[in-house]
């Protein structure tokens, strides 16, 4: 039926939880490996030996890598309930673009956040914010991204959300005031099961910011 | 659904990103519009078109934009389902191809480096291009070399995909690269498979057809460098 699903994952890694709210919208029954990261298991190294990190989704012992590639592998394969991309080639052409931006940038400056110092950090807080003004603009009024359901950029952006607070500690600024579109969109969708169940806890989250730091001698 | 349509392809002629997109429409036998656009003089266009990035190259379908090589490459896949297919249809084998398009673009990246640093750097910029070219090397034996064959029979114009076009436009001019930082990148030797590949796909017509001038190519690489510009 489903077949035999594993999600090699790491409880904080925004990316995993992309991959742990998709198999609870299709209702996919599988099991979580987490990794100790930063330290790396051989079966890690086994399973994703170019890029050597988490998720890596294995569906019948075939391993699939790189969250949005990932994603739209589950969204293909399970496609009969809620799908996550539209079935227009424009409407998911636009959709890829956004989830490749949040890639660009939202990870990106929020990692440069928590690891950067000075002048390389305040430039990286600013230019987050426009980030996710720019975000807020493509929302306009929608209740989500893609339209009137929960899909494929929703979920690509959504486990951002549980690091807000830890980008907030490192950063010393607050994130909410400034973008209230964006909170009260995350909101919405903390409000479905598969979103409420899937993302961390943001002390966890920052806990684990704590160790990275640490191990990448930051500050 | 595609066939009374007008399609645009703003573009550059020098840029590997913007071949992507002309030889999957060329593949797919897809008529459309070309418009050079200057690096330095962006046309209000492209602003609109593509407001984020503003970056080429950029498909106009009936007016509507569609940017970023990779993903305009699934579009037209998508939009144009007749001749050759450039994805799988198998999901497995489609997360496989999105994996090595992506890797192949990171080849790029690195090759990019490799023009972007300066002579100290550069040593460290030509590992991580032979490191990218074994992996790829390795990851692409089972598509495209099965049993050990050192001839990649499939490349036949009907039958190419993402993955050949990624690779004859990023390693299509690598004459040219290799000549301009006086590297050598593609070795037959440490890269039997990919370099059989490469040449095999750059005696395609239609490769051959749209591949950029080998010395116009390589006197904008020497001007480029010459005059500090980084990728």
């Amino acid at each position: 039926m489903d077949g035999e699903v594993i999600l090699l994952d790491a409880y904080a890694s925004m990316f995993g939880m992309r991959l742990r709210i998709a198999l609870a919208e299709k209702g996919v029954k599988y099991e979580y490996r987490e990794e100790n990261l930063p330290k790396k298991s051989p079966f890690l190294f086994q399973m994703n030996p170019i890029h050597k990190k988490v998720p890596v989704l294995i569906h019948n012992g075939k391993p699939i890598c790189e969250s949005l590639i990932a994603l739209q592998y589950i969204d293909e394969v399970w496609h009969d309930k809620n799908p996550l991309l539209p079935s227009d080639p424009y409407k998911r052409a636009q959709a890829r673009l956004w989830a490749d931006f949040v890639d660009q940038k939202v990870h990106i400056l929020g990692r440069k956040i928590w690891s950067a110092k000075g002048e390389e950090q305040e430039a990286a807080k600013k230019e987050f914010i426009e980030a996710l003004k720019v975000l807020e603009g493509e929302l306009g009024e929608k209740p989500y991204f893609g339209g009137e359901e929960f899909g494929y950029v929703d979920v690509a952006l959504i486990p951002f959300y549980s690091w807000f607070h830890a980008y907030e500690t490192c950063g010393n600024f607050k994130i909410g005031t400034q973008c209230p579109k964006f909170v009260a969109w995350a909101k919405r969708c903390m409000q479905r099961e598969s979103v409420s169940k899937s993302l961390a806890d943001p002390e966890k989250v920052y806990d684990f910011v704590l160790i990275l730091k640490k191990h990448f001698g930051v500050e | 659904m595609g066939e009374e349509s007008k399609v645009v392809l703003h573009g550059m002629w020098s840029s590997p990103f913007v071949k992507r997109v002309e030889l999957a429409m060329k593949i797919k036998g897809i008529p459309f519009e070309y418009v050079e656009e200057e690096l330095s003089n962006k046309s209000p266009l492209i602003l609109k078109y593509n407001p984020v990035h503003k970056k080429v190259p950029i498909l106009v379908h009936n007016g509507k934009p569609v940017c970023e090589s990779l993903l305009i490459l699934e579009y037209i896949d998508e939009t144009w389902p007749s001749g050759p297919q450039l994805l799988p249809k198998d999901p497995y084998q489609r997360a496989k191809v999105r994996f090595w398009a992506a890797y192949i673009q990171q080849l790029l990246t690195s090759m990019a480096r490799l023009f972007n640093d300066g002579k100290e750097a550069q040593g460290k910029a030509l590992e991580e291009v032979h490191e990218k070219l074994r992996n790829l090397e390795d990851g692409v034996k089972e598509f495209y070399f099965p049993e050990g064959s050192i001839s990649p029979d499939h490349v036949l114009a009907e039958k190419l995909g993402i993955l050949d076009i990624m690779m004859s436009a990023t390693l299509g001019p690598f004459k040219a690269h290799e000549e301009a930082f006086n590297v050598k990148i593609l070795d037959p030797e440490k890269n039997p498979l990919i370099f059989s590949w490469v040449q095999a796909l750059i005696q395609l017509p239609v490769v051959k057809q749209t591949a950029p001038p080998h010395d116009k190519y390589l006197g904008l690489l020497q001007f480029l460098k010459q005059s500090g510009f980084k990728f």
